[in-house]
């Protein structure tokens, strides 16, 4: 298997392919090779949204060979942390970048007017999208599937307004219903004037004996059709957690003020499940289908006259838009879940960013006067859906430091204390106990899927762990998720890649890895991660974190500061960065 | 909730004319698990172009699927337009395709309204022969292989 990185210059309009084999052998693809090409191509201090910056796409060795190995990362200057950007979509993107024949793609430079780029197999072209600037991201699909070829096995990866107005959290979305969601991917883009991405590709891949392969796809497909390994992604799907969380005090609630929401019961992934989902949809190559997607149906008239969305939902969004923001329907959820996918910009972040703003407002921070007179207040799905347009915007000084983080507008307008962001990057959905809180200020992405925290919390509320455990856990799960997500495997489906079953598949695709090489890639690729972090400023001895971690239960009861010390001493000793 | 995916051994056994069917194709959920596997297994590559069943799309996944295989006609089109007999109708009705004897000149391809066979890059058609691999992973009983009374 040739390993090619293919490069886009939007300046020059220029593309070449090289092949970086050893660049491949050393660190696997997907992230590990993702991390290593934004050290080549971001020099310290790059402006994020600078023509400088590079955007660097990524798979891995079992993309397309294998069941649910169907992500793609993007790698990144993120434009609303300043250090590391890294964010996973699935659809049909890594499908399309494996039949393409290309395993990384580079990105740079800035277009001269809107564009987008073509990628058909080795033919690359950057065309004019002038006309498309300004249209939703939904409709910039269904716009771009008429121009391009490659129907039922090409990817479409666009931005929505949000990217192009570089709001800082806007995402990239992929395929209508999946995104490059986190950490503002979608401005990158919008700095580049790059509407979007398609990609197709005709070329088929090889293996050394297909004996072999068929036996090894087949265990692995038994394994995640047959077990429970990941039932809960194909019932109900990630929502069924709503209710789970709520019980357990552990489903954050109007801005983290509570862990439970009375309401609960009129979010619960049941609810959505029973009276909205209307159809499953996979990644390519994956048997489950965990993409849920609801039927949104509203009477604009009282002549029976109907507008109907298709809108995806997971326990995120519902999170984000729903119990944090006190919204108790789902219909007020999927409304604002809309409005997000049409500007193209993240759901989790969005919603932090308007629950702060609500509490804000409740203490006097923020006044009428800074929101236009749109009354930030808890369930005002009218309110918040006019909030999001205008972030996008955006018509005052107020909604421009809200198109720049909360972390941003809490240090202008006061409120740090109950801004909900670690590393400048708007929390999950998560007030389970230390380990999430750990979790997510030392992950690499500052993602509640860095580490998972949120899980060794659960665990500990089932048998007592010590801080020193939980540290323990975390650093295993830092590691061997940079191996998975080197290969670019589906984080759900992380309990049937087991050592074993990874290093079999990899031998069927030809590559030959000991338990020893995965686990010392795994750790290389944590600490290339953390060079560039640090690099661009990251200092996690001074991390700020929101006081409102340590007023509100969670699910491990009231977290205490000494605790969260504790953890961060053990996890820099066991890191190797400091005494201890 | 899926059948038997040992399909090697299950073609070995078959002794009765057996037609695939698309049962359910408003199932589908678009994971590509049939075209996967019809590429693995009769061509041993990873491939999508190289399926002889297709899964599409019309209006990207926003719109509905659709599945489109081989019918296994009694009166086989494709068999009745080759002009060289390289596609030939057995009496149980089992279309066979002889590869030395094609041309490559597409008349199949342009008989099936259905759109089940497609040239592949070798210019020789890309044929279902009903073995049942894409049946075997498929995980929302869309497919169904039938057995065909003679």
């Amino acid at each position: 298997m040739l390993r090619k990185v293919l490069y886009i210059d939007l300046s020059s309009r220029e593309s070449w392919i090289e092949e970086r084999q050893d660049l491949f052998e050393d660190w696997m693809g997907g992230t590990g090779v993702g991390i290593k090409l934004l050290q080549e191509e971001c020099p310290a201090g790059t402006d994020p949204l600078s023509p400088q910056a590079p955007i660097i796409l990524s798979i891995g060795p079992l993309n397309g060979f294998f069941p649910v190995a169907t992500k793609t990362v993007a790698t990144f200057k993120s434009p609303l942390t300043g250090e590391l950007g890294e964010s996973y979509a699935g659809g049909r993107l890594s499908l399309a970048l494996r039949f393409a024949g290309h395993e990384a793609v580079v990105i740079r430079g800035r277009a001269e007017r809107p564009a987008y780029i073509s990628i058909n197999d080795a033919d690359v072209n950057v065309k004019d999208a002038t006309s498309i600037w300004g249209i939703d991201a939904q409709t910039t699909g269904v716009i771009l599937r008429e121009h391009e070829t490659g129907v039922g096995r090409r990817s479409i990866i666009r931005i929505g307004p949000a990217g192009e107005k570089l709001v800082r959290f806007a995402g990239v979305v992929v395929d209508t219903y999946r995104h490059f969601g986190r950490l503002g991917l979608g401005a990158v883009f919008g700095s580049k004037m790059l509407k979007a991405l398609v990609v197709s590709g005709t070329e088929h891949a090889d293996v050394p004996d297909a004996r072999r392969y068929r036996e090894v796809y087949s265990r692995l497909y038994s394994t995640i059709v047959k077990t429970d390994v990941m039932e809960k992604y194909h019932d109900i799907g990630t929502s069924v957690n709503i209710n789970v969380l709520n019980w357990l005090k552990g489903l954050p609630t109007k801005n983290f003020i509570l862990s439970s929401f009375s309401e609960g019961e009129k979010i619960s992934g049941e609810m959505f499940a029973d009276n909205y989902l209307f159809r499953r949809l996979s990644c390519a190559g994956c048997p489950i289908g965990c993409v849920h997607i609801a039927a949104l149906k509203s009477a604009f008239s009282t002549h029976h006259e109907f507008e109907l969305r298709k809108v995806s939902y997971d326990y995120e969004p519902i999170y984000s838009l729903g119990s944090n923001l006190g919204v108790s329907t789902a219909e007020g959820i999927l409304r604002l879940i809309d409005v997000c996918e049409r500007m193209g910009m993240d759901v989790m972040s969005a919603g932090v960013v308007l629950s702060w703003a609500t509490e804000a407002m409740e203490r006097g921070l923020i006044t009428t006067k800074e929101t236009m007179d749109i009354p930030f207040q808890w369930n005002n799905v009218e309110g918040y859906s006019r909030a999001l347009e205008s972030i996008v915007k955006p018509p005052n000084e107020f909604y421009s430091a809200l198109a720049m983080g909360v972390d941003y507008a809490a240090k202008k307008y006061g409120g740090r204390e109950f801004a909900m962001a670690l590393g400048k990057n708007e929390v999950s959905g998560y007030h389970t106990g230390p380990a999430s809180i750990v979790g997510q200020l030392v992950g690499v992405r500052h993602s509640h899927l860095d580490n998972a925290g949120y899980s060794i919390d659960q665990k500990a509320a089932k048998r007592s762990m010590d801080p020193e455990m939980m540290v323990d856990e975390i650093i295993k799960e830092d590691n061997s998720r940079g191996v998975f997500n080197s290969l670019v495997g589906c984080l759900f489906a992380r309990g049937v890649y087991t050592e074993e079953n990874i290093i079999d598949a990899l031998g069927a695709v030809g590559i030959t890895k000991t338990k020893d090489d995965l686990q010392s890639l795994g750790r290389r690729i944590f600490e290339e991660k953390y060079k560039f972090k640090i690099q661009e400023g990251f200092d996690l001895s001074h991390a700020h974190i929101p006081k409102r971690f340590y007023e509100t239960v969670s699910t491990l009861g009231i977290v205490a500061p000494e605790t969260i010390e504790e953890m961060l001493r053990q996890y820099k000793k066991k890191r190797g960065w400091g005494p201890g | 909730m899926v059948g038997n995916v040992n399909v090697e051994a299950e073609m070995k056994e078959q002794k009765k004319r057996r037609r695939l069917k698309v049962a359910h194709p408003e199932r589908c959920i678009g994971c590509l698990g049939c075209m996967f596997a019809c590429s693995r297994t009769r061509t041993g590559t990873v491939s999508l172009q190289n399926s002889a069943i297709k899964v599409q799309t019309q209006g990207g996944i926003e719109g509905d699927f659709r599945v489109v295989a081989c019918r296994g006609c009694d009166d086989a089109p494709c068999a009745r337009a080759c002009p060289v007999g390289a596609l030939e109708q057995r009496p149980d009705g089992a279309v066979v395709f002889h590869k030395d004897l094609c041309t490559g000149c597409g008349s199949c391809e342009k008989a099936c309204l259905v759109g089940a066979i497609t040239m592949g890059k070798d210019a020789k058609p890309i044929k279902c022969i009903h073995c049942g691999a894409c049946v075997a992973f498929c995980p929302h009983d869309v497919l169904r292989l039938e057995e065909v009374s003679a």
